[in-house]
């Protein structure tokens, strides 16, 4: 018997024949398909104990009530509440894209003081320490009013806010800031016209007619999601919506007539359709016999400068469409005329709303039903008394930089914080303008808290040399937004779901609606509330300031300041006022208008600039302190964001006499600076006018490397799950804290346009620039 | 040994060779009995190898974190459904977590090393006991507790057997491919059970649907 190849044969025919019959083959085969469901990058949904936590979201002032779904205390999503008066059940794409801000990998993990081109991580102790110190030694040196303090809330109301203007105010400063959006014009307005001290309210889910000056309607506008269902129901209610606006937005779109006025003519066209409304008798005569000042010459005004003749000529708009308007409004059961460029979230020109609100007083339609309503916003928190040395005193005697020359009887803004609120009124931007003014800034210390002024204010570029320019700023963010890179000391706070505040409702929302927004998850990070941040700094400043923080925790002074409130507030979860009109019945006073002569017009001189730029508010891209989330950044259309270009918008005439096509490349120059962006071409804005989105060109936040406490130098990055060194961030060539996903995407059209000082206001009224085109 | 033969030689495989190397055989050629002796040989060993010494590579031993018994706690319970109970939404529990214990166990009740342990690692440190699954199902399955149970009143021992008598947990064998325990395929490698809680694969379910509901199921009852 020889070893030959029929051995070989044999042995391979016996292996596989023995192999097969085994069950080797068979459950490897089973084992094969389940060992492919496995694979680490399968997204598996968790399982566990499903529960709900209530709350308010604080993205934007519409705050929505929120419900987060947690498994096994997870969050896993975020749902409208069902039955919560702002938004019954409804939320915008940002609201339910919040967790992503939560998890987001690129967030600052813990303190951080910039170190040349690194950061280095430092404890929570020794950050207070350092800041206090910083603080100490400048109000030792009489400099106390150097420390200012920039917040991107359009008001102090809430503890929080209030906490940091008080801690200014203790250390002696009145260089505190807020951001500066409609709700101030509407409450100057208010001021002025009504000599209230309240705010402006829409009651537009009763009204049947609503006039829409420019107004985002349903693109962000007041509190985003009450709108839109206010809109929803539009057709049941026999509702009508008039756009009046330069462009066919999405709201303009879904509206039942659009009146493309020529953009900065919005004003012009109000009063030609109130002059209309005059001349042909068609308004409320006993409203304004009763309760209007000076309306014979507001009257005299409208017919002799503003017919619908004139006003035609420069509007662009029909006569008869202006008259049609005017005779629907007037005729309307609860007409109500709505002022607030885009999203609302810059001041404008004060006389624009008068003009706008001129409407509502005309068809007196002011607190009823369906109308619009003067909020008063009463002071209901509790605060102790401030204790103030002598350099508080000293400082705080000197005026803030950024003081806007105004009418004294708009006052300040309105203050929560006791005593009585400084009589200045403060503009933010006027305070960059004044910092770059000066050869040696000066403001030596900034705070900057829910804010990112080096985005969101016009002229960014300047705004980043200013804040390049002050010694020492302090960002209490833990994202590494425009402002915060430009930091020096990094304090970051927990985000909106890991802290509990109390909210006040702002945007237009026709009563006043107080909630707690409260912590529904442990914290990711090592971050903290920004209310316990400011009472720890305050407690080791020591001295006056420490004896005006008599909390140990912000959680003590919130249950406290809101003394009565707490406990519907933390039961409940909200306190709604109802909606009542105030005791002695509103008068309108129209003398306001004597003199006007148009307002504020753009930049520019229309030999070097021929074309109009105009920003666009858009839904999918938040254009405040937060950033857009990667969800919302992939709701963006090809034609306004198409991988890291802005497109700009520009009417096909337009575009043939610059000589672009759809697609190209072209360079965007106003007086202000310029940008590369590629072309969109769109038939619904007019000639002569192109149209950029904001909310696009955020830096991507590289942060170069981070130091931590073991001393080791190393590219950190903070893994999906939020837990710092776990794998998953954004990708292996994102540095530490990079947001590649809103980051280094589009033009920041801030940067091409500059504040315009209102007269009326003193706030910036930039409403576009002027603007060229040139090939690429 | 040799009825084992028989038997594969009477298989298709075997039954082919059987035929050439008779042919063979009738040319006279002695080559092709060592073709059939190293066929045999490595068919033998091929084929035990994957019956016996296969399923002690395919399974690696796993120790639960500390032993609990289930005898001595259903003495005191009295059901299965006082630990591993539904929610108020209907979800099955599963394995209790912690606080569940902790309701009795705040601090040691009795003198077990096993007891000490879950005190001190895991009461005291707050963490969750990582407690091994025997019958976790993959991702594609979709099992619901409240059905089978509270719907079709089924008794638990009928797919998860005899654990309550137990006074130990038994070893946790976790297949190193899929990473699910020996439990779901079943103790036997060739997939033969004797009770209906040996194995706990899709055609085991099959099985038992057929017999209770006259068919087999359709694939997006489980396979959402």
């Amino acid at each position: 018997m020889k070893i030959d190849r029929r051995s070989f044969l044999g042995l391979g025919l016996g292996a596989a024949a023995g192999v097969t019959v085994s069950p080797v083959a068979w459950k490897l085969t089973d084992d094969s398909s389940i060992w492919s469901q496995n694979w680490p990058w399968t997204p598996v949904p968790s399982d566990g104990e499903v529960t709900f936590d209530d709350t308010v979201c604080t993205l934007c002032p519409g705050n929505c009530g929120i419900s987060v779904r947690k498994i096994d205390g997870r969050a896993v999503k975020i749902e409208g509440k069902k039955g919560y008066l702002v938004n019954d059940g409804g939320v915008c794409l940002h609201g339910i894209s919040g967790l992503q801000y939560l998890y987001d990998p690129s967030r600052v993990p813990f303190p951080m003081l910039k170190n040349g081109d690194s950061w280095r991580q430092l404890s929570w102790d020794e950050a207070v320490a350092l800041l206090a110190g910083k603080i100490r030694e400048l109000r030792q040196k009489g400099m106390a009013d150097s420390v200012a303090c920039v917040i991107g809330n359009s008001s102090d109301k809430g503890s929080i806010a209030g906490l940091y203007r008080r801690f200014l105010m203790s250390v002696g400063s009145q260089n505190f800031y807020t951001a500066d959006t409609m709700d101030k014009s509407w409450e100057m307005l208010i001021s002025r016209m009504h000599g209230l001290k309240a705010s402006a309210g829409f009651d537009i889910a009763n009204s049947d007619y609503l006039l829409s000056f420019g107004s985002s309607f349903i693109e962000g506008w007041g509190s985003p999601v009450n709108n839109f269902l206010a809109n929803s129901s539009r057709k049941e209610r026999n509702a009508k919506l008039v756009q009046v606006e330069y462009r066919l937005s999405n709201t303009a779109a879904s509206a039942d007539m659009w009146i493309p006025a020529k953009p900065g003519t919005e004003a012009d066209l109000a009063l030609g359709i109130c002059s209309a409304m005059v001349t042909a008798s068609l308004y409320n005569k006993e409203f304004a016999k009763n309760a209007g000042k000076d309306f014979d010459a507001f009257a005299k005004l409208v017919s002799e400068k503003y017919a619908p003749e004139t006003v035609s000529r420069t509007t662009g708009i029909d006569v008869d469409q202006i008259r049609t308007v005017a005779a629907e409004f007037a005729n309307a059961k609860a007409p109500l005329a709505i002022a607030g460029r885009g999203k609302g979230d810059s001041a404008g020109s004060m006389m624009e709303f008068a003009a706008v609100h001129a409407l509502n007083c005309l068809t007196g339609n002011i607190n009823r039903t369906g109308g619009f309503w003067t909020v008063e916003k009463p002071d209901t928190l509790i605060w102790p008394s401030i204790e103030m040395d002598d350099a508080a005193t000293k400082g705080y005697a000197r005026p803030p930089l950024g003081a806007v020359a105004s009418d004294s009887s708009t006052g300040g803004v309105f203050s929560t914080v006791a005593p009585s609120a400084s009589p200045y009124t403060t503009s933010v931007s006027k305070l960059f303008e004044t910092i770059n003014a000066s050869e040696k800034s000066p403001v030596e210390l900034m705070m900057v808290y829910n804010a990112n002024p080096c985005f969101t204010l016009h002229n960014a570029k300047a705004v980043k040399d200013a804040v390049n320019k002050i010694p020492f700023v302090v960002s209490f963010s833990s994202y590494m937004d425009d402002t915060t890179q430009m930091a020096d000391l990094v304090m970051p706070s927990h985000m909106f779901l890991e802290m509990s505040q109390d909210i006040y409702s702002s945007a237009g929302i026709a009563q006043n609606i107080t909630s707690l927004s409260k912590a529904v998850v442990t914290p990711v990070l090592d971050t903290k509330s920004p209310g316990d941040i400011i009472i720890s700094i305050a407690k080791a400043m020591e001295g006056s300031i420490a004896k005006s923080f008599p909390w140990k925790t912000y959680a003590e002074s919130l249950q406290s300041v809101t003394g009565d409130q707490w406990t519907p507030l933390s039961e409940e979860g909200y306190i709604a006022s109802e909606m009542a009109p105030p005791a002695t019945p509103v008068m309108a006073d129209f003398s306001i208008f004597t003199g006007f002569n148009g307002v504020p017009s753009i930049e520019g001189d229309e030999k070097s600039y021929s074309l109009t730029l105009m920003p666009i508010e858009s839904i999918r891209l938040a254009s405040g302190a937060f950033a857009s989330s990667p969800f919302a950044v992939k709701t963006v259309e090809d034609t306004v964001l198409l991988k890291k270009d802005t497109l700009i918008e520009i009417n096909p005439e337009t575009a043939d006499q610059v000589g672009v096509s759809h697609g190209d490349y072209a360079m965007i120059s106003t007086p202000v600076g310029e940008a590369k962006v590629r072309i969109n071409i769109f038939d619904g804005i007019m000639p002569c006018v192109v149209g950029m989105v904001e909310g696009l060109g955020h830096s991507t936040g590289a942060a170069g490397e981070i130091v931590t406490k073991e001393g080791s130098a190393i590219s950190l990055k903070v893994g999906a799950t939020g837990m710092i060194g776990s794998t998953g961030g954004v990708s292996s060539e994102s540095g530490p804290l990079e947001n590649r996903y809103i980051g280094g995407k589009g033009v920041n059209v801030n940067e091409l346009i500059r504040p315009v000082t209102d007269p009326a206001s003193g706030l910036d009224a930039a409403w576009g620039i002027r603007a060229r085109i040139s090939r690429v | 040994m040799s009825e084992l033969e028989k038997k594969t030689e009477s298989g298709s495989v075997g039954a082919e060779e059987d035929g050439a190397s008779g042919e063979q055989k009738a040319g006279g050629d002695s080559g092709v009995g060592m073709g059939v002796l190293f066929f045999i040989a490595a068919f033998a060993i091929c084929f035990l190898s994957g019956w016996l010494l296969f399923p002690s590579l395919l399974y690696s031993k796993k120790e639960q974190p500390f032993n609990f018994n289930h005898a001595l706690h259903v003495a005191e319970t009295g059901s299965c459904e006082t630990c591993h109970s539904f929610r108020d939404d209907g979800s099955f529990a599963g394995i209790p977590k912690n606080s569940a214990c902790i309701e009795c166990h705040e601090s040691q009740l009795g003198e077990t090393e096993d007891e000490a342990i879950f005190i001190s690692e895991y009461v005291e440190k707050g963490v969750e006991v990582p407690w091994l699954i025997y019958s976790k199902q993959p991702d594609c399955v979709f099992f619901s507790h409240a059905a089978h149970v509270v719907g079709a009143k089924m008794e638990c021992v009928t797919c998860h057997g005899q654990i309550g008598e137990s006074e130990t947990l038994k070893p946790y064998q976790e297949n190193r491919i899929t990473g699910y325990s020996r439990d779901i395929w079943g103790e036997n490698i060739w997939g033969v059970k004797k009770n209906s809680w040996d194995r706990m694969k899709m055609d085991d379910c099959a099985e038992c649907h057929q017999e209770e509901t006259g068919s087999k199921g359709a694939c997006f009852q489980c396979h959402k």
